[in-house]
């Protein structure tokens, strides 16, 4: 973990509630693609997690939804802001033995991290299939970015308005050579793409709210195999044999 | 030069800062980010005969000027706090801990101190009779004055150390509960616990925390706790920990004047974990601004 000022460099939005935002700033903290930060605005008491989306040397891509006013004043912020930062929290996504036909499964703004998690899987030469699922075209985002880095992607959207009318569960089953899963998204579809047993591995990543975002606080705790583990610290990534629901 | 250090009960402390129970794990999180050897002490987190989980998610919401938590004394028990987290903590931080110790029964409160009583790291022990998140068989013992002397009786009668009983502020008369601590033999008194508090989320039109309800903390109570840590001064002759709300050096001197010996500092470690550290380094200025040489001399300098 490391607190430093990260400052806006632009920010951008990419569909009605969602926005991409690029900071500047000391990185070193961030190990792995699934990590979040945690954001202090002006006025809020508690800071804001966020998942980190990708980073390099010195910047720090983040997708956020506006979920709230805190959320809202944070997209709207202007270029040159600087942000009082928790950088490098949490677990993150374990690439040590990356399987070979991984599929990347993401809900919504849990499609965020994954991007990270695909470019750093294409850095040791590994083709992921990415199956994003969203409410209706509309709400989908990044997915030239996605195709760029070289991605078998499929989509899914409950109102058919854009690739296959259904749920990320519908895309999985397409792709049945698949078998090790990287989940990121709203807790009831982590819970029905955990429940296919074609995913023989796989680790997903939880949500929680939560006030420290370090481990001190345990408010995000929630119960798993091997006893409570904090989401903020444990977490947020757990393997599929970790899960209890 | 001003000089910091602080006695409570016989203890010394190197300075008034104490981060709170529940907002400071057992240090090993903050220990990343400074020498907890800075602190006066340290208070970890409340501990009770049996492990617990806690209350389910959502346990954490926010409001203006603070926070509330419904965590519901998450913790390995004692057995597993003192065989695996004390032995951690002694390689963290030095000086003695003050450990928080809650409980069901009066029984459980006064076997935990026979089991602490054996551990030369802890210089006091804080008895929590205040969690506002944990429901006792709808017993609070924070809640009534007969209850609190029981509990306090019971602990004195189980260890050497010296025992501060931690006060709730959801209470009609906080004094009354204090003089009943002091009657029983409490050494000295910590307060305040988080204020009952709640929040409704709009989209779901239902109770935001699981619990319903949880405990209000951050700069939102801070002048209740202040208020509180007054009345307890003009009413006992106990030394007392002020707690709630602490965020700066300045409120820090605001809590000692009206009656604190030392302080406890929570929800702001969380927002902040460099908090205390930054706390502790501008006291001495501030103790300068006012005219002091020793911060102890600040101590109840409010009361005419």
């Amino acid at each position: 973990m490391k607190q430093s000022l990260f400052t806006l460099e632009h920010a951008r939005q990419l569909t009605a509630d969602t926005y991409e935002l690029v900071l500047s700033g000391d990185v070193s903290a961030i190990t792995a693609p699934g990590q979040f930060v945690n954001v202090e605005l002006p006025g809020r008491f508690l800071r804001r997690p966020i998942s980190i989306a990708n980073w390099t040397e010195d910047a720090l891509l983040l997708i956020v939804r506006v979920v709230g006013e805190g959320t809202r004043e944070l997209v709207r912020s202007v270029p040159g802001t600087e942000l009082d930062t928790l950088s490098g929290l949490g677990s993150g996504f374990d690439l040590t033995d990356c399987p070979e036909n991984p599929i990347l499964i993401g809900g919504g703004v849990g499609a965020a991290p994954l991007f990270g998690l695909a470019g750093r899987m294409r850095e040791v030469g590994v083709t992921p299939t990415v199956a994003l699922g969203f409410r209706t075209a509309a709400d989908a985002f990044y997915l030239e970015e996605f195709a760029r880095l070289g991605c078998h992607l499929f989509i899914a959207t409950e109102d058919g308005s854009l690739g296959t009318k259904g749920f990320v569960t519908d895309l999985v089953k397409a792709s049945p050579a698949c078998t090790a899963a990287f989940v990121c998204g709203p807790t009831p579809m982590l819970k029905a793409v955990h429940a296919l047993p074609q995913l023989k591995s796989g680790q997903y990543s939880f949500e929680a709210r939560m006030a420290c975002g370090f481990g001190a606080c345990v408010g995000c705790t929630i119960q798993t195999t091997g006893g409570p583990r904090r989401v903020c610290k444990d977490g947020p990534v757990f393997q599929k044999e970790e899960i209890v629901w | 030069m001003v000089n910091l250090g602080v006695t409570l009960a016989g203890v010394a402390l190197k300075n008034p800062v104490i981060p709170a129970s529940g907002a400071f794990g057992y240090g090993r999180e903050f220990a990343e980010v400074y020498d907890l050897d800075i602190l006066g002490s340290f208070s970890f987190k409340g501990t009770t005969a049996q492990a617990r989980f806690g209350n389910p998610q959502p346990r954490i919401a926010e409001t203006a000027c603070g926070m509330l938590n419904a965590v519901g004394l998450q913790n390995p028990g004692i057995d597993a706090v003192i065989a695996e987290e004390l032995p951690n903590i002694a390689k963290l931080f030095h000086g003695p801990v003050i450990a928080n110790i809650g409980g069901n029964t009066v029984e459980e409160y006064a076997e935990n101190c026979r089991k602490l009583d054996a551990c030369p790291q802890v210089g006091i022990i804080e008895v929590n009779i205040s969690c506002p998140n944990v429901h006792c068989g709808g017993k609070n013992f924070g809640s009534d004055s007969k209850s609190a002397a029981e509990v306090t009786a019971a602990v004195k009668a189980a260890t050497k150390k010296p025992v501060f009983l931690k006060l709730s502020p959801n209470v009609t008369d906080i004094a009354e509960i204090a003089k009943a601590c002091a009657d029983a033999g409490a050494d000295g008194l910590c307060l305040i616990n988080t204020l009952l508090g709640m929040r409704i989320d709009l989209k779901t039109k239902r109770p935001l925390l699981a619990n319903r309800t949880g405990g209000l903390s951050g700069p939102a109570v801070f002048p209740v706790a202040l208020r509180m840590v007054w009345d307890v001064y003009e009413a006992v002759k106990l030394p007392i920990i002020g707690c709630g709300g602490i965020s700066s050096a300045e409120d820090v001197c605001e809590m000692m004047l009206a009656g604190a010996s030392a302080v406890e500092i929570g929800a702001a470690n969380l927002k902040n974990p460099a908090a205390c550290k930054t706390i502790i380094e501008k006291l001495p200025a501030v103790c300068e601004r006012l005219g002091v040489t020793e911060i102890s001399q600040l101590t109840g300098g409010a009361h005419a």
